[in-house]
């Protein structure tokens, strides 16, 4: 990835967290290149059905907003405020003591106040008191009220597009008001405008078709998962199988698409396709439901249930028992708060019963999902695989929670038990950054984009500067995590803030200290890399 | 903006008083008496319970619970029952935390970049000051209820011999008296001097604070300076409990500032953000388990949506499938 558009790193940091003069609801919000996302292409509209497609950029003078883009816009407001008791309550409970000001990685690493999430907020809670409040109707600004114009429009746009919705502000709010809430309820409203970003709409209409976000057709995941256990085979003697599509298989395995196109999330993969082959386990991949990740979460509630609904109607057909997921944040926020809702119930499963160790996972007795660190927690726990720490020696390991598992699961100890049986050296990074307080890697909720550079790396900037004490502390050099996305967005935000800190999922590492039964004496990880005191070995 | 908001609101304010000096020397004391504390009741009641139905009828479509600690999944791993409740009784637990002590607020931290990197600083005076204040709010409120009630309660008795513990002064410095004024004159001072806040600042911010500032204040200067004649009030007080209102003689002029300002509260509750009283007990993120997986929710307009049927992927991909070895459901 190319830094060369974007200020360098030193200059970057100089932020200046002094509001400007001028009020916010008098100062429009300005398209600085590197700061915003392009617009979702007419293409990936229409296979949607999604509104109003067309050719635009946010810049541009002239939307092409349908001419009567303020009544949908409203009626849409209305509608939600009925239907979602959060987006009504959140609308009318914040005292703007200002305690969740500092809390977003966007307004940390920009400086600019309406990254505060209470101004984020007020963008929409303004136009709302002026249209569903009579003090707004009746004293307008003095009541914090203001017309809905074009302008306001592009502030919307602008700005919930610079949140990732990661709900670190909702941890802090006395009334746990989130903005990852308001933020989903305004970018629904700009999508009944069709004012969205390509980042999302063709993801998610990728996904829509082929079942995947990266479009990934039928052969083409067989050819990339074989090719992985080829490379399996190479690391570690070993052949394992690639169950795809598998009736009868005993567990439907759901992983974001990431891991299966690019690194590092690759090994990640692989690490999962070794661990299953370890331990028996009868399960398959399918290429209809190949994403559990879901874009749908930074459009609509729509579009989330729209692109869910694959993972229940391929267990059903396939007739596994139960479905076990990948490390995703995302995806997890949806299997966990919204599938069994939306798409469930799933009583055409069982409850989810480990074939290995027995262990009945109480805790997702209703949705049939577990996720993979508490299946593969489960096993170290009860003795179930041979693991061989020493082989991740050359790796310094710090963990990155991300979002989702941490505020909308509360999944902790999980990562950290593997992470803690496959590595010998593991260093948390400090506190008021980690677990519940964990600060987004800057590119999620759609906004991971190139286009969106500079605004990624300050977004990133906070979580980027708690890895760098630890490298500075402990010579950290791995940041381990379970999100594709972060996957996908924390290496090149740690070759701009910290270069020299690689990143990968936790099974990546668990897959490099399991001891797999008939396979050859390892000599490097699974990048292909030697490991740590291999050569000292030979020479002794 | 902020401080134009903030003079829009001391001006208000000053109407106000001025209004209710106004009406001290007119013939409009009766209304001032014996109409405004029904109406500001009456208005406090219904739009309180009516802002709360409101809320109370939209839907909770999902289970949106914000956790803060770790899940309740494997047995051997130590859950976090008040940060991350599986059941009613850590969810009661986390609301009691949230209600009483401000748990969330406890968390707060301030950023400052110090060398090139951001520094989290503890910043508990928020917490601190927010939590007196509300504390001395329900206790001064409480003690309000001599007024009300005749004889007066042993309890409200009590109350006011502990708040006043430390016998400062003749008549006696409650502490909560103290503990009020401090916290407001805090969360009112933020306000002005954090540039952020001010920035956020709307006019009825500085509305509230001031508004509850001129409560306290007329109430310790009828306390301490300008004593008003107790009983008179108590009369009135009394008076409207039993609905025979009376217009009191000799109260002073501070006690229908006063009053002013208190009707003013009560009738500007329900359609303000001090109806976040209300909110916080039905906030989604707080108010539920996260059980999320164990049971299932249900959303009451859960509506069917248009998806891509597997078969209607099989149809497109079929040939590529086969191509690839995979089975098909149709030939």
């Amino acid at each position: 990835m190319s830094f060369a558009k974007i200020p360098k790193p030193d200059d970057l940091i100089a932020i200046q967290y002094e509001p400007p003069e001028t009020p916010w609801m008098e100062t429009p919000a300005v398209f600085r290149p590197g700061t915003w996302s392009y617009s979702g292409t007419a293409k990936s509209l229409t296979a949607l059905g999604l509104p109003n497609p067309r050719s635009w950029q946010p810049p541009d003078e002239d939307w092409k907003l349908p001419e009567n883009w303020k009544e949908i816009i409203l009626e849409g407001m209305r509608e939600r405020l009925e239907k979602y008791r959060s987006f009504k309550l959140f609308m009318d409970v914040c005292v703007r003591c200002g305690a969740c000001a500092d809390k977003c990685h966007f307004y940390i690493g920009s400086g600019d106040p309406r990254n505060m999430p209470v101004l984020r907020a007020e963008l929409l809670r303004s136009v709302y008191r002026r249209y569903f409040t009579k003090s707004g109707k009746l004293f307008g600004r003095l009541a914090g009220a203001r017309d809905l114009t074009v302008d306001v429009l592009k502030e919307w746009f602008y700005y919930f597009y610079q949140c990732t919705e990661c709900r670190r502000c909702s941890a802090f709010c006395p009334f746990g008001i989130d903005q990852a809430e308001i933020t989903m309820m305004g970018r629904e409203l700009l999508n009944l405008v069709g004012c969205n970003i390509n980042w999302v709409t063709e993801p998610a209409a990728n996904c829509f078709r082929t079942g995947n976000h990266l479009g990934i057709q039928p052969g083409g995941i067989k050819d990339i998962l074989d090719f992985f256990a080829d490379d399996i085979e190479d690391r570690t003697g070993v052949r394992v199988e690639v169950p795809l599509n598998k009736k009868g298989a005993e567990i439907l395995f759901v992983t974001p698409s990431g891991d299966y196109f690019a690194d590092p999330g690759t090994y990640t993969c692989m690490g999962y396709m070794m661990l299953f082959h370890e331990i028996g386990l009868n399960y398959t991949f399918s290429t209809y439901a190949s994403e559990g990740g879901n874009f749908g979460l930074f459009s609509s509630h729509e579009m989330i249930k729209r692109l869910n609904a694959k993972i229940y109607a391929e267990a059903k057909r396939l007739g596994v028992k139960w479905i076990l997921g990948g490390e995703c944040g995302h995806m997890w926020r949806v299997i966990q708060q919204y599938m069994d809702t939306m798409n469930g119930p799933a009583d055409f499963l069982e409850e989810p019963v480990s074939p290995i160790t027995g262990t009945r996972f109480e805790n997702a007795r209703s949705t049939k999902m577990v996720h993979i660190v508490e299946f593969t927690a489960d096993l170290i726990r009860n003795g179930k695989l041979k693991i061989d720490p020493s082989r991740n020696d050359a790796q310094r390991v710090t963990f990155h929670d991300s979002c989702n598992p941490a505020r909308a699961m509360g999944l902790f100890e999980e990562p950290r038990y593997i992470i803690n049986h496959a590595c010998n050296h593991f260093y948390e990074m400090a506190e008021d950054t980690i677990r519940e307080k964990t600060l987004c890697c800057g590119g999620g909720a759609g906004l991971g984009n190139d286009e969106n550079l500079e605004m990624r790396m300050r977004g990133g900037m906070p979580r980027a500067m708690a890895v760098k004490q630890v490298k500075e502390k402990h010579g950290v050099n791995r940041l381990a995590c379970i999100c594709a996305i972060d996957r996908a967005t924390l290496p090149p935000l740690m070759d701009y803030w910290v270069p020299g800190v690689t990143v990968s999922g936790v099974h990546e590492l668990l897959a490099n200290a399991l001891v797999m039964t008939g396979e050859k004496e390892r000599t490097t990880d699974l990048r292909g890399e030697p490991l740590e005191g291999k050569a000292v070995d030979e020479t002794l | 903006m902020g401080s134009m908001n903030l003079w829009i609101s001391l001006i208000t304010i000053l109407i106000l008083i001025l209004s209710a000096l106004g009406v001290a020397f007119s013939t409009l004391t009766f209304f001032l008496m014996a109409v405004l504390p029904y109406a500001a009741f009456t208005v406090f009641i219904v739009g309180f319970i009516y802002r709360v139905v409101q809320w109370a009828k939209a839907p909770v479509p999902f289970r949106i619970t914000t956790t803060c600690g770790q899940q309740t999944s494997l047995p051997w791993i130590k859950n976090a029952p008040l940060e991350s409740p599986s059941n009613i009784w850590g969810v009661i637990g986390r609301m009691a935390l949230e209600v009483f002590l401000f748990r969330s607020l406890f968390r707060n931290t301030k950023v400052d970049i110090l060398q090139k990197r951001p520094v989290y600083g503890s910043a508990k005076w928020l917490w601190f000051f927010s939590l007196l204040f509300h504390w001395s709010l329900l206790i001064i409120w409480l003690r309000h209820l001599r007024f009300f009630i005749e004889p007066i309660a042993l309890w409200i008795n009590g109350l006011s011999a502990v708040d006043g513990f430390f016998k400062i002064g003749v008549p006696t410095l409650y502490l909560s008296d103290a503990a009020i004024l401090a916290g407001l004159t805090f969360l009112f001072l933020r306000r002005i001097v954090v540039p952020q806040l001010r920035y956020i600042s709307l006019v009825t911010d500085y509305f509230a604070l001031l508004l509850l500032l001129g409560i306290v204040t007329t109430g310790l200067l009828m306390r301490h300076f300008f004593p008003a004649d107790l009983l008179q009030v108590k009369n009135l007080a009394l008076g409207w409990v039993t609905f025979a209102p009376a217009a009191p003689k000799g109260v002073g002029k501070v006690f229908y500032i006063h009053l002013c300002f208190v009707f003013t509260l009560l009738t500007w509750f329900p359609m303000s953000k001090l109806m976040h009283m209300g909110g916080i007990f039905l906030s989604p993120t707080r108010n539920l388990a996260n059980d999320n997986r164990m049971r299932r929710h249900l959303n009451p307009w859960n509506a069917p949506v248009k998806v891509h049927t597997y078969e209607e992927y099989e149809d497109e991909f079929r040939d590529k499938m086969k191509l690839a070895g995979l089975p098909v459901e149709k030939e």
